[in-house]
């Protein structure tokens, strides 16, 4: 980009691991040298926005222009366990179950 | 407002260390629906009931929010002289967690809602402070997760998830344990009165995420120790003071601090590390493209403005400035919007400072011994007044007051009736006195002799044998009169 | 049969009130060239006993005269839309098994207005893809095959990530086809396939029981037959709904109107710019020729081509694999295993996540989840985040500057004909070119459409593209009247049923 040289951005495995770990998100081992390949030649790519000038341009998040609308403070949802658990993977007595949790 | 606190010192082995202290304060929004979904935000529920598909994050579903959750958030800002920005966004706080059905909490990183303010905080001896307010921004709960069900699960109801929380987020700027619970104490003083948070701290209405590190006097500052979750001032404090003897510890060691999340252990007063948050730190936030940016408007923010009750802080310099109340005594009264309106209904017409002095120790001392609360209090204001006016005017003295105070809560009586059925009234009456003085003096007339002889200490004896003849009813003021007249003028 | 099969939906409702045919009838006909054409791979779900309970119910609407916009239409729905009671998958093996307690509003409309709901129909995985090829229940066959050439005699791809809703639309297994569009979901496979498909302006359509892929791009719109039956599809797919915080609450234009006063009078005087930029190296000689004949087509019904610049248009496609991975990346979070779908069991908690997130995702679902968090990442935020967000800022006003001078914008809208089905899936980037016509719209949130104009020397249809200032897809619904009538496109895939 602007600020960096284009050649610092050629991803490592161990930057794979550590995306793949935010992302919590398993890559086989025998996966992370060819995904290395894949996203640094999809970075580099990208890479080509820093010849566009972009000084003194606000970031643009939403299209629509407008304002966030606003519900009123009224209870219309919810008393349906039931549904909120139908597809749970685990569940007991209206509870999700996880594997344990060690703070 | 004259007496700012200086900083309360700690005493190492190596030399002093001044204690820096900032607060991430957590208060539930009381709104009846949670911030994004339209399920209930209350307790009570059995698990899993006040969960929308919103809130379960099921695919595609989305969130939409609630106007009367923006309009609290504005209220606090405005209660804490902070700035509302007209103008704020939410974002997304991405971390994966149990709870968080989501994977990212929707919260305001960039644009908070709220900007800077202050508070200001009176400590016991009278002295002040004011506390910098960063920021105040809306955001969502995350959900329960119980870890004692089961050996090898965790079970995980969302009924908090998507609640409403104000994140108040003070500025580094306390020095004690005491300061933070003052300044705990004052926030929920003032939620109340504003009524946007219920303040219920065993409910976990209002809860502390405490900063703290330690430094040399005016040195740089220390690394710091995030201890979360708290949910009683007496936690607050504890945790306050464990970390500030560890850090102190640590340091003086040859050690040095880790900047890291930790936990408040209630059952033995210790923090330790929160292993579960370890690598979180990487929260990639953006703007949530659920959602547009948040437009507040001037006329809006106006009026909840004008809308907004008398403040604690207003109310206080009022029983200070125009019934000369002490700075502790109004800032105690005021805490609770509730006290203060029975202090000013208690104390109409009546001595406004002999009102606050029964108000702060014997009223405040009955509740506290009895587990009440002024809500359910046996002495109304009117009531507590009349005992007031009845002191005043002579007809009772302090003493008797205070038996007939003990009555009135035992009973919840008026005062007036009490003191009619036990004949408890002032004796006044010159005559009826007299004839009491001159029964003890010819009772005791060595002890006359001895008094005259230069013995001065024995008035008080006289004095006690008068009162205690009349079974206290004695007006003392002419006791001590009548008395003197009679030894000395003799 | 086949003249049912060959009536548009617009032609369906007038035989279904003139009584000529009944919605049981032409349910029954959808049913059988869905078994017809299976080999296609485009249906994961069949509904069709439900079809026909719904068939049923519309015949006595119909009856009663209280037939809705698409009564007794048979839909099958892509699956990015949830469908209560039936199983959602968005083609994701981590959401096998998860059957939607709710509807989406899309479909919800859809249903309001009389349709009846076919099946679930095979996708790119989360959308994420052009060629259908990244889907859990596999690739998508299109019906079309060409007549000569290298590609003749190999299995070609309908275009993705709506390749199934296409494929199905081309293969007649459905009369209306619901899809969503995020950076040319629609347009490309309606190109691909010889369909009108149209991504209508950003919040026209709630995203509410959507699939998310990226919720500042993702736009549900319809793939139809002709323009009629789009801007039939169109007035009962939109809706404002505060369910959807960017929905938006402005009346839709009068879309059947716009169509007949095209139809009837033409264009006259209508502004037709014609972007530079849009000329990319490589571009296929019979592409630049067809667009080229569009201008001509356009003129001839009165509208005035000019040449406008969008200079950011380089910029689009890089831009938009930043914020739609990112995006992405925070909306496929969700995916964890402890609610719904696919869990595969772990030691931990966060092992669980690991491997279930391993387990459920595809390969190009994983990629862009990576490049997603790579790109949010703290010290890489606003070096690329931030700086997407302001190069969309850049194209945004770019479209702002023309359309201030022109009504509508004409481009092709795929820069290649359908390509053979794996020929592409190797190479990322290649398959990213796929977008460059169709994104820069999405990043805009403005509305564009794909015409079929013609086909390529090889016998494979080939579309234009029409691109509007936000809010009027009347005036793509006019300019697309315009070049389908001009085109005269009346060819039939060989896959399709009969």
């Amino acid at each position: 980009m602007t600020e960096n040289n284009s050649e610092q951005h050629a991803i490592d495995t161990s930057t794979i691991q550590k995306i793949a770990r935010l992302a919590r998100m398993e890559i086989q081992p025998e996966r992370e040298q060819a995904l290395c390949g894949e996203l640094s030649t999809i970075i580099s790519w990208i890479e080509q926005l820093g010849e566009c000038d972009t000084a003194n341009v606000e970031p643009l998040a939403s299209v629509t222009g407008h304002s966030l609308p606003m519900r009123d403070d009224v209870v219309t949802a919810g008393n349906e366990p039931e549904a909120v658990l139908s597809n749970a993977p685990e569940e007991a007595s209206h509870f999700f179950v996880v594997p344990k949790v060690i703070e | 407002m004259t007496d700012i606190a200086t900083s309360p010192l700690v005493e190492g082995r190596t030399g002093q260390w001044e204690v820096v202290i900032g607060l991430e304060v957590h208060a539930q929004v009381s709104s009846q629906a949670k911030l994004f979904s339209g399920s209930s935000a209350t307790f009570g529920a059995g698990p899993n009931e006040h969960v929308s598909l919103v809130d379960a994050a099921m695919p595609g579903m989305l969130p939409v929010i609630n106007r009367f959750c923006v309009e609290q958030a504005v209220k606090t800002g405005l209660g804490l002289n902070a700035e509302i920005n007209l103008f704020s966004v939410f974002d997304r706080k991405n971390y994966f967690y149990a709870d968080l059905p989501q994977g990212y909490q929707i919260s305001q990183f960039k644009d908070p809602i709220v900007g800077e303010g202050s508070l200001r905080i009176v400590m016991a001896d009278g002295s002040t402070r004011d506390i910098g307010i960063e920021r105040l921004h809306l955001e969502q709960d995350a959900g329960k997760s119980m870890h004692d069900q089961h050996p090898t699960k965790s079970y995980i109801d969302l009924n908090r998830t998507g609640v409403a929380l104000m994140e108040i987020v003070s500025r580094p700027d306390m020095r004690s344990a005491a300061e933070a619970a003052a300044y705990v104490r004052k926030l929920r003083s003032i939620l109340r009165y504003l009524g946007t948070c219920d303040g219920n701290m065993e409910e976990g209405s209002l809860r502390a995420d405490v900063n703290v590190s330690v430094r040399r006097p005016g040195g740089p500052l220390g690394t710091r120790t995030e201890t979360k979750n708290l949910n009683s001032l007496r936690f607050i404090q504890a945790a306050i003071d464990y970390e500030v003897a560890r850090q102190i510890e640590i340091i003086e060691d040859g050690g040095a601090i880790d900047q890291e999340t930790r936990l408040f252990d209630t059952a033995t007063g210790t923090t330790r590390t929160m292993r579960s948050k370890e690598d979180a730190h990487d929260y990639r936030y953006f703007p949530d493209p659920d959602l547009l940016p948040m437009i507040v408007t001037q006329d809006e923010v106006d009026a909840l403005a004008s809308a907004l009750p008398e403040l604690p802080d207003d109310i206080r310099d009022r029983l200070m400035g125009e019934y000369g109340l002490s700075t502790y005594d109004a800032s105690v009264i005021t805490e609770e919007r509730d006290t203060a309106r029975y202090y000013e209904a208690a104390s109409d017409g009546r001595d406004r400072k002999l009102v606050a002095n029964w108000m702060t120790v014997e009223l405040f001392g009955a509740l506290n011994k009895s587990g009440k609360s002024l809500e359910n209090c046996p002495i109304s204001p009117e009531k507590l007044g009349e005992l007031v006016g009845l002191i005043s005017d002579g007809t009772i003295s302090g003493r008797i007051a205070k038996d007939v105070f003990a009555d009135m809560f035992e009973t919840g009586k008026g005062a007036a009736a009490i003191v009619d059925e036990k004949g408890l009234k002032q004796v006044s009456d010159g005559g009826a006195i007299e004839a009491l003085i001159d029964q003890v003096l010819a009772a005791n007339q060595d002890k006359v002799e001895a008094y005259r002889g230069g013995k001065d200490k024995l008035f008080g004896f006289f004095v006690g044998q008068v009162m205690k003849q009349s079974g206290g009813q004695a007006n003392p003021g002419m006791v001590n009169q009548i008395l003197r007249s009679k030894l000395d003028g003799a | 049969m086949s003249d049912i099969l060959s009536m548009t939906a617009v032609a369906a409702r007038q035989a279904l009130d003139n009584k000529t045919i009944s919605a049981v009838e032409l349910t029954e006909a959808y049913i059988k060239a869905a078994d017809d054409t299976a080999d296609n791979n485009a249906y994961v779900l069949r509904t069709s006993d439900k079809a026909m309970e719904m068939a049923k119910a519309s015949d006595k609407r119909l009856a009663k005269g209280e037939a809705g916009l698409l009564e007794g239409i048979p839909i099958g729905i892509k699956d990015m839309f949830c469908t209560q009671g039936v199983e959602t998958t968005a083609s994701s093996a981590i959401l096998k098994g998860f059957v939607p307690p709710y509807e989406s509003t899309v479909t919800e409309n859809l249903w309001q207005d009389g349709a009846v709901m076919l099946g679930k129909i095979n996708c790119d995985e989360f959308a994420m893809g052009s060629a259908n090829e990244t889907s859990a229940f596999g690739a998508v066959t299109n019906p079309w095959t060409a007549s000569e050439g290298p590609l003749q005699g190999k299995a070609l791809t309908p275009g993705g990530s709506s390749g199934g809703s296409a494929a199905a639309m081309a293969a007649r297994s459905t009369l209306l086809a619901p899809g969503t569009d995020t950076g040319g979901s629609i347009r490309q496979p309606a190109a691909f396939c010889g369909l009108v498909g149209m991504k209508p302006t950003y919040g026209r359509c709630s995203r509410r029981g959507i699939v998310a892929f990226a919720s500042s791009l993702d736009q549900a719109g319809p793939i139809t037959r002709d323009v009629a039956d789009c801007a039939l599809m169109m007035t009962s797919m939109a809706s404002y709904d505060s369910g959807d915080s960017t929905s938006i609450d402005a009346p839709l234009p009068d879309l059947m109107d716009a169509f007949a006063t095209a139809k009837n009078a033409g264009i006259k005087g209508m502004r037709i710019g014609i972007p530079d930029e849009y000329t990319v190296d490589g571009m296929p000689d019979q592409i630049a020729s067809l667009w080229e004949t569009g201008r001509k087509w356009l003129e001839d019904a009165g509208a005035v081509c000019v040449p406008v610049s969008l200079p950011h248009t380089q910029y689009a496609l890089p831009a938009y694999y930043i914020i739609a991975p990112a995006e992405a990346s925070s909306n496929l979070a969700r995916y964890d295993g402890v609610r719904y779908g696919l869990r595969v069991d772990g030691a931990s908690l966060d092992d669980m996540y690991a491997k279930t997130r391993g387990a459920g995702f595809g390969d190009e679902v994983k990629r862009r989840i990576l490049i997603g968090t790579y790109v949010l990442s703290a010290g890489y935020y606003d070096a690329y985040y931030i700086k997407a967000q302001k190069i969309r800022r850049l194209i945004q006003n770019d479209f702002t500057n023309v359309f201030a001078d022109v009504d509508a914008l004409l481009t092709p809208s795929t820069p290649s004909s359908a390509f053979a089905l794996g020929d592409e899936s190797k190479d990322p980037l290649s398959m990213f070119l796929n977008d460059v016509f169709t994104v820069p719209a999405n990043l805009a949130g403005i509305p564009a459409i794909s015409v079929p104009a013609g086909l390529s020397s090889d016998g494979l249809p080939l579309g234009l593209q029409l691109i509007a200032p936000s809010l009027r897809e009347d005036t793509l619904i006019k300019g697309a009247a315009i070049l389908e009538s001009a085109a005269g496109f009346d060819h039939v895939a060989s896959g399709a049923a009969s």
